[in-house]
């Protein structure tokens, strides 16, 4: 039937408003960020397999990805990787709370998506200060 | 046109399926993976966070538990499909050229289960001591 010709694909076709034309809002926000995190957290998987792939091969190798680990670069990492862990998990909730059909209405909406960035930033640095205290690193509570 | 499901009808053939000819199963083993890793991925982070930093022998001895090394395994497995379909939908959101697509889609695959390879083989290889 009807083939677009070429003079009908020269001009553009008009396309609804996009990531350029909308202010950020904070749901479309964490939205994005879930989407990332997901992406960060797919190719981090490499991290895990690393090291227990380390763990599997020598004594040395372990104690040199470890180190690695250990380092600032290596700790930032981590700390970011533990980040979009939880961001993730708790962008799942929110979605697990959307999929019955609730939480629908702009308040709920701004909350759940405030929630997700505010808890995820409170649960890794609570994630953060027990690895530090159970590593004898710093004694908060001391 | 000869047709082996003779009895049934193209519109009862494709009805519910929608235009990846999958219905819902991407969708529900996304939301299934993730039910799973509420529970798997708190217990494997607060699981590594007490291992960080100990030497190997201590490594070994805590994976000896089969529980710990079953829920390791499952937590890889459960995890390998959720970002295996999840990447799959970002490639299909952004890749469009038919040739681009199948590669990256099959590397997707390919990358999930690698990783997933690498990380239940050391664990069963901890686990049983070696």
């Amino acid at each position: 039937m009807a083939e677009a010709t070429s003079e009908q694909r020269v001009h553009a076709r008009p396309l609804s408003p996009h990531l350029q034309i909308y202010r950020p809002q904070i749901n479309m926000v964490m939205s994005i960020v879930h989407r990332i995190t997901g992406a960060a957290l797919y190719f981090g998987s490499l991290l895990l397999a690393w090291w227990l792939f380390a763990a599997a091969t020598s004594p040395e190798y372990f104690a040199f990805v470890n180190g690695l680990f250990a380092t600032w670069p290596g700790m930032i990492v981590l700390v970011g990787y533990t980040w979009a862990l939880i961001h993730h998990m708790l962008g799942g909730l929110r979605h697990f709370v959307w999929d019955t059909g609730a939480g629908f209405d702009i308040g709920t909406v701004n909350l759940l998506s405030w929630a997700t960035i505010v808890l995820s930033v409170l649960l890794t640095a609570a994630l953060w200060v027990f690895i530090a205290a159970e590593k004898g690193w710093v004694m908060p509570w001391a | 046109m000869g047709d082996a499901m003779g009895m049934i009808t193209p519109l009862k053939r494709v009805r519910g399926l929608g235009s990846a000819h999958e219905g819902a199963d991407h969708f529900l083993r996304q939301r299934l993976t993730a039910a799973a890793n509420l529970i798997l991925i708190p217990f494997a982070v607060g699981l590594i966070a007490t291992l960080a930093g100990a030497d190997l022998a201590t490594v070994k001895a805590t994976l000896a538990n089969p529980v710990v090394a079953i829920a390791l395994i499952v937590m890889v497995l459960v995890s390998a499909v959720h970002m295996r379909i999840g990447m799959q939908v970002i490639i299909e959101d952004y890749v469009h050229a038919e040739g681009a697509k199948m590669l990256t889609l099959a590397a997707n695959t390919f990358f999930s289960w690698a990783v997933a390879a690498v990380a239940i083989f050391a664990v069963l290889k901890l686990s049983f001591g070696g």
